[in-house]
């Protein structure tokens, strides 16, 4: 019998201090969406009155529609390509011995101890002086880089964790590897490649740093609203797009970790 | 007749291959990593590269003079402005990391052993944000602190204060507030994860032995949270450094960082050997700053 009490039981100021943390934490988020119904121009309290009029107003911006799809096309392209590009990467990590492996996973996981201001200035000088025409390719491949060590950490655990017997079972029954890979490890991992895909489609999606030295003359999402903040008399249409993206935003990612939870019994069940 | 030939010529390729393959395991996985390994060669190690070589060039009217030298970092010397910059945004960075990590510190211990059923959707509930875009964040931020913002007209309407407060924005300390919240995950999640590893039966051998709550916290479970807490730190310091949204909404004059600098270099200003020789101080300073950090892991695990 364990005498230690302490784990796992409640802690009135600690839950205390963690409803304030998370108080903090959406509170100024939170005031987006209120303020978007607002019929005043400026964001500030009382409330005047409520209109659904500056979200019907958004969908008269042609350069928001186009500003829109880009960022869906190129947030599409990463998630694709990065997905693919992380799934072997994933299993190799997972699975092989390989000499020199642990220098290889910090260099794949370089990104995230590099700003995204030196990785878009750098890629910038790197393009320019290729003679590369800034487009929405650039930006694609600026992407890849940043998502890349997310796809791969979402990923990894599910491979890590994985139940190997089935693959050994399919390769002794005959199968090639790629076929194994086709009929066992790839449908056995669709959650968590899915959710490898919302994560990265969200991380594009959002991204900022690198499309605003990448991007040329087509703008993505975050580069449109960049561009518009320097209006005032536009914040309420603002703060109407900003609860629509926050909204997508917060279902894909929301499924994408309920994704990811939908793999974990069976993962525990094939530990047994 | 000729393809038949080139049919058993084209099969006997692969099997050599596959075979080899097969025999060694490392090659298996480096096969399977190149595609990484080159889109991170492609989109880091050069560009970096590039950055470096481009530190070292000066501009001509709107051309950049390619022979190489150290007037970029020599001018950096000299000017007071530089230095103020690069301090200012240590200082940020240093200030921010810190209390964001001490803040965060608790939550990640709640999360990990308090929060009992709930654990999924606290870890939720603390990540959420963090997906969602940086400059929504940022842009929430503004409409809370403005002027005539959120706070400053409910202040108004409370009757507690009879004009506008004009410290909240564009100062340091608002940089320094929308920083950490806006990095906030970043800083919970490596210590959850560290505190999520501790070994529960540590903790009850320290209350089996008469530890009390408090002396098994700071004698096991911190120590060995160390890891995570040194890696919140140095995810927290990388962004942190490389901002200039936050300090362009929120910072005003007094707010500017060197994260502005280098994007006025490649932007308005157009100097790009002088933006990629700030950039290269950057990451040195970035560099410096992680092995500290590593340095002070060792020393404390010791």
């Amino acid at each position: 019998m364990a005498r230690y009490k302490g784990f796992n039981a409640p802690n009135r100021p600690l839950a205390l201090y963690a409803a304030a943390f998370a108080v903090f934490l959406y509170l100024p988020i939170l005031f987006i969406p209120l303020f978007s119904f607002n019929t005043g121009v400026y964001v500030k309290f009382p409330i005047e009155g409520l209109t659904f009029g500056w979200y019907v107003e958004l969908f008269q911006r042609d350069p928001l529609k186009a500003a829109f799809w880009n960022s869906v096309k190129v947030a599409t392209a990463v998630s694709l390509l990065s997905t693919i590009i992380a799934v072997p990467a994933a299993l190799a990590i997972a699975r092989y011995r390989m000499p020199g492996k642990a220098p290889a996973v910090s260099f794949i996981m370089l990104p995230l101890v590099l700003p995204g201001l030196i990785m878009g200035v750098a890629l910038l000088g790197l393009l320019h002086r290729l003679g590369v025409t800034l487009s929405l390719l650039t930006v694609t491949l600026g992407h890849m880089v940043i998502c890349l060590p997310y796809a791969i950490s979402v990923l990894l655990p599910r491979f890590v964790g994985f139940n190997r017997s089935l693959e050994e079972a399919s390769a002794d029954l005959g199968e090639p590897p790629w076929r194994t890979f086709w009929r066992v490890t790839f449908p056995c991992n669709l959650p968590g490649i899915f959710a490898c895909l919302l994560m990265t489609f969200t991380i594009s999606f959002d991204e900022f740093f690198m499309a605003f030295f990448l991007s040329g003359t087509k703008s993505t999402l975050p580069m449109y609203i960049w561009g518009q903040l320097r209006f005032p008399s536009d914040f309420p249409s603002l703060l109407a797009l900003s609860t629509l993206i926050l909204l997508f935003s917060f279902v894909l990612v929301f499924t994408s970790l309920r994704l990811g939870r939908i793999g974990q019994p069976a993962l525990a069940e094939g530990a047994k | 007749m000729t393809l038949a030939v080139g049919q058993t010529v084209r099969r006997a390729r692969p099997g050599a291959l596959a075979r080899f393959l097969h025999r060694h395991e490392g090659w298996r996985g480096y096969l399977l990593l190149s595609p990484a390994l080159l889109l991170m060669a492609a989109a880091i190690v050069f560009p970096i590269g590039m950055t470096l070589m481009m530190s070292t060039w000066s501009l001509s009217g709107y051309d950049m003079d390619t022979t190489p030298g150290i007037g970029n970092y020599v001018a950096m010397t000299e000017h007071p402005m530089f230095r103020v910059l690069i301090l200012r945004s240590l200082t940020v960075a240093l200030t921010c990391t810190f209390f964001t990590v001490v803040l965060c510190y608790p939550m990640a211990y709640f999360v990990a052993f308090h929060a009992g059923r709930h654990k999924a959707i606290w870890l939720i509930v603390m990540t959420l944000p963090f997906w969602t875009s940086y400059l929504l964040r940022v842009f929430a931020w503004k409409v809370v602190l403005g002027y005539e913002g959120v706070l400053n007209t409910a202040l108004l309407g409370l009757g507690i204060v009879s004009e506008p407060v004009t410290a909240l924005l564009y100062s340091q300390t608002a940089v320094t507030i929308v920083l950490a919240h806006s990095w906030a995950a970043f800083a919970i999640l490596p210590i959850y994860v560290s505190l999520e590893k501790i070994d529960k039966t540590y903790l009850e051998a320290a209350a089996d032995l008469g530890d009390s709550p408090a002396r098994s916290f700071w004698r096991v479970t911190f120590p060995l949270s160390l890891p995570g807490v040194v890696a919140a730190f140095v995810m927290m310091f990388v962004p942190t450094m490389g901002e200039y949204i936050t300090p362009a909404m929120v910072g005003g004059p007094d707010g500017m960082l060197i994260g502005n600098l280098i994007q006025a270099m490649f932007g308005p200003m157009n100097n790009w050997p002088a933006g990629a020789a700030l950039s290269v101080v950057m990451m040195l300073t970035i560099g410096l700053a992680g092995l500290v950090f590593v340095g002070l892991n060792r020393l404390m695990q010791r």
